[in-house]
């Protein structure tokens, strides 16, 4: 029992990380219908920016967050946008699946040449002690994790509903046509989404960095969660990513320990596939009307 | 007179496809091998992609099925015919038993459902060691035998492929050109439409998924007697992107579209060598580049140049064709 809750604290923690990509994920779909299998990628790219900023710059770890916050938002953001989906977006999905896999491929490529190919230590946002809780023994590292995934979740979602500029962004997500008549100024609304997003992938790249150390290929396996954390708990749905993401790290780790190490990676796939055969709008997903 | 053009230009292509081997490296022949059992799988997911409209991320897992199931039969003791429409057969099967669900739904489920088919076809080539060898993979698939005469020499190999492609190209163009191939074109091109006019929707794209699968089974067979070695490494989500590649940027929903694709995607490593390890950064940004100029592929440019053409020689009577 012990051992049960300390794998189901560790996994939450991982698991709300992974939630953090797969919201990013979800609101780019929602905002402009792009499908970002870079995703992965712009989670592994800001643990490099602090690294880089620490060691070529010589800044210490708080400023060079904050100029990895800044290199995010200018490169993750407002470029990714830019350059690569303003133009592709009229042509369809297709082309967007294409370059942004391109774009995963070159960030992984470029971090490979230009740092390292080695994996980096990060240093930790918090202290490795452990407490015990119920007898079980948890870091403290994975309950801070947690909290402040939670927290900024819980921060955008009021933002998301609480705030003009919040609403505006749900109705270009709802109806981009409708919300552009009612005055809405629906290219910065999509324009704010992938800001959003990449200061997200910042987040979700410093919190687990220090877990699994920065390394250039991170971004194929927290890729792939991000991806089926969104699918699995509704692709048109905040709330859902988190539930999904969580969901997926608790299975991940419980799967580990009592199943088999060997397929651990398999039950979030079979998850998925289960998902889309029984329920295909995700768990709390809404159903989408057809689109032609 | 264009048909005609066509014609001949197709022939004298597989008349200079039939001779080239004789006059060129054993290595060049293999690479001209790898681009046509790359070209089968690519023509395979262009009928899935660039006819009936949907994406498939699981091209290389059903390669790895095809390599797979070959090789162990092969290497059984098994004619290697029988092996070949096994590992079709096998394929088209799972094709249908995968694509059916999926294609309940609309949208991109089935790339969802795929890219998970494809981790875990890995997985189980990676881990079931009894059968697969695990990550050592299988080595020493043997070459097939034709009318007695072995194809161990990379020249009697490449005919096999030659063939091999040939009548997979034909079968294609066959399944395109007969009113069920129309029906997929329909169906990509307004599929209310053509399902008001009495086209399956989901039947025809789940034949169409299915004998794209098969395909690539058939690809993944030739691989594994072409390297004379497969691994679970050959048949990851890479190379499955590696397929729907070549499709993109050949010109989904040309005909000749994958060739040309595959074409590119295979030779632009080695002509990009000597950059050493800054290749694949290079490779995805010519990538990136070519999407911005020219979402449709290379062949889309070929079709918008025709177009300017005919619109500088006769504006008036073309002009409805830019709404295309």
């Amino acid at each position: 029992m012990t051992e049960f809750i300390q794998l189901l604290i560790s996994g939450l923690a991982t698991g709300s990380i992974y939630a953090l990509a797969a919201i990013g994920f979800t609101l780019l779909w929602q905002a402009s219908q792009t499908i970002n299998f870079a995703q992965g990628e712009f989670v592994m790219l800001p643990a490099f920016f602090v690294l880089a900023g620490m060691h070529f710059l010589g800044l210490g770890f708080g400023p060079a967050i904050l100029l990895a916050l800044v290199a995010s938002l200018l490169i993750l953001g407002l470029t990714f946008k830019r350059v690569i989906i303003d133009p592709l977006l009229p042509h369809g999905v297709l082309p967007v699946v294409i370059a942004t896999i391109a774009l995963g491929i070159l960030m992984k490529e470029s971090v490979k040449q230009f740092y390292s190919a080695e994996a980096q230590p990060f240093p930790a946002l918090f202290s490795e002690r452990t407490i015990t809780v119920l007898g079980a023994v948890v870091s403290v590292q994975d309950i801070a994790v947690l909290l402040i995934s939670l927290s900024a979740v819980g921060l955008l979602q009021f933002f998301l509903t609480g705030t003009k500029t919040g609403r505006c962004m749900q109705a270009t997500a709802q109806n981009p046509a409708v919300a552009e008549i009612l005055g809405v100024n629906v290219k910065r609304m999509i324009l704010y989404t992938f800001l959003i997003n990449a200061a997200l992938a910042l987040l979700a790249s410093v919190l687990i960095s220090p877990i699994y150390l920065a390394k250039f290929n991170n971004g194929e396996t927290l890729g792939l969660i991000a991806f089926i954390a969104a699918i699995v708990g509704g692709f048109n749905q905040i709330r859902g990513a988190i539930a999904g993401g969580l969901l997926i790290g608790v299975i991940d780790n419980l799967a580990a320990a009592y199943v088999s190490a060997q397929y651990r990676s398999a039950i979030p796939l079979i998850l998925l596939i289960i998902i889309i055969l029984i329920r295909p709008q995700g768990l709390l997903g809404k159903a989408e009307g057809r689109t032609v | 007179m264009n048909a005609r053009a066509n014609f001949l230009a197709i022939l004298a292509a597989v008349a200079v496809l039939a001779v080239l081997p004789s006059s060129l490296s054993t290595y060049s022949v293999y690479v001209l091998c790898s681009w046509m059992v790359f070209s089968i799988a690519a023509m395979g997911l262009n009928l899935t992609l660039g006819f009936a409209g949907q994406v498939s991320l699981a091209q290389a897992a059903f390669m790895g099925i095809g390599a797979y199931t070959t090789a162990l039969m092969t290497m059984a003791g098994i004619p290697w015919p029988l092996a070949m429409i096994a590992a079709a057969v096998e394929c088209f099967l799972i094709g249908l038993v995968l694509g059916y669900p999926a294609l309940r739904v609309q949208h991109h489920f089935l790339a969802f459902v795929t890219l998970a088919f494809n981790a875990l076809v890995f997985l189980v080539l990676r881990n079931e060691e009894w059968l697969t060898g695990g990550t050592y993979g299988v080595v020493g698939i043997p070459r097939p035998s034709v009318l007695g005469f072995s194809t161990n020499q990379q020249t009697g190999f490449y005919y096999v492929v030659f063939g091999f492609f040939l009548v997979l190209s034909a079968v294609l163009y066959g399944i395109l050109r007969s009113p069920w191939g129309r029906a997929f074109q329909a169906l990509r091109e307004n599929p209310i439409r053509a399902n008001s006019l009495g086209v399956d929707i989901r039947r025809m794209t789940l034949l169409a998924f299915a004998i794209g699968s098969a395909y690539g089974g058939i690809a993944g067979g030739l691989l594994g007697q072409l390297v004379q070695f497969i691994d679970p490494n050959s048949f990851t989500l890479t190379i499955s992107l590696k397929v729907l590649l070549m499709v993109i940027v050949g010109g989904a929903g040309y005909f000749f579209g994958p060739y040309l694709g595959a074409l590119l995607v295979i030779l632009m490593p080695e002509f990009l060598r000597f950059t050493e390890g800054y290749y694949l950064m290079l490779y995805a940004l010519l990538v990136i580049v070519l999407m911005i100029s020219c979402p449709k592929g290379l062949l889309g440019i070929v079709d918008r140049i025709k177009l300017s053409i005919k619109l500088r020689q006769n504006p008036s009577a073309t002009a409805w064709e830019q709404g295309k």
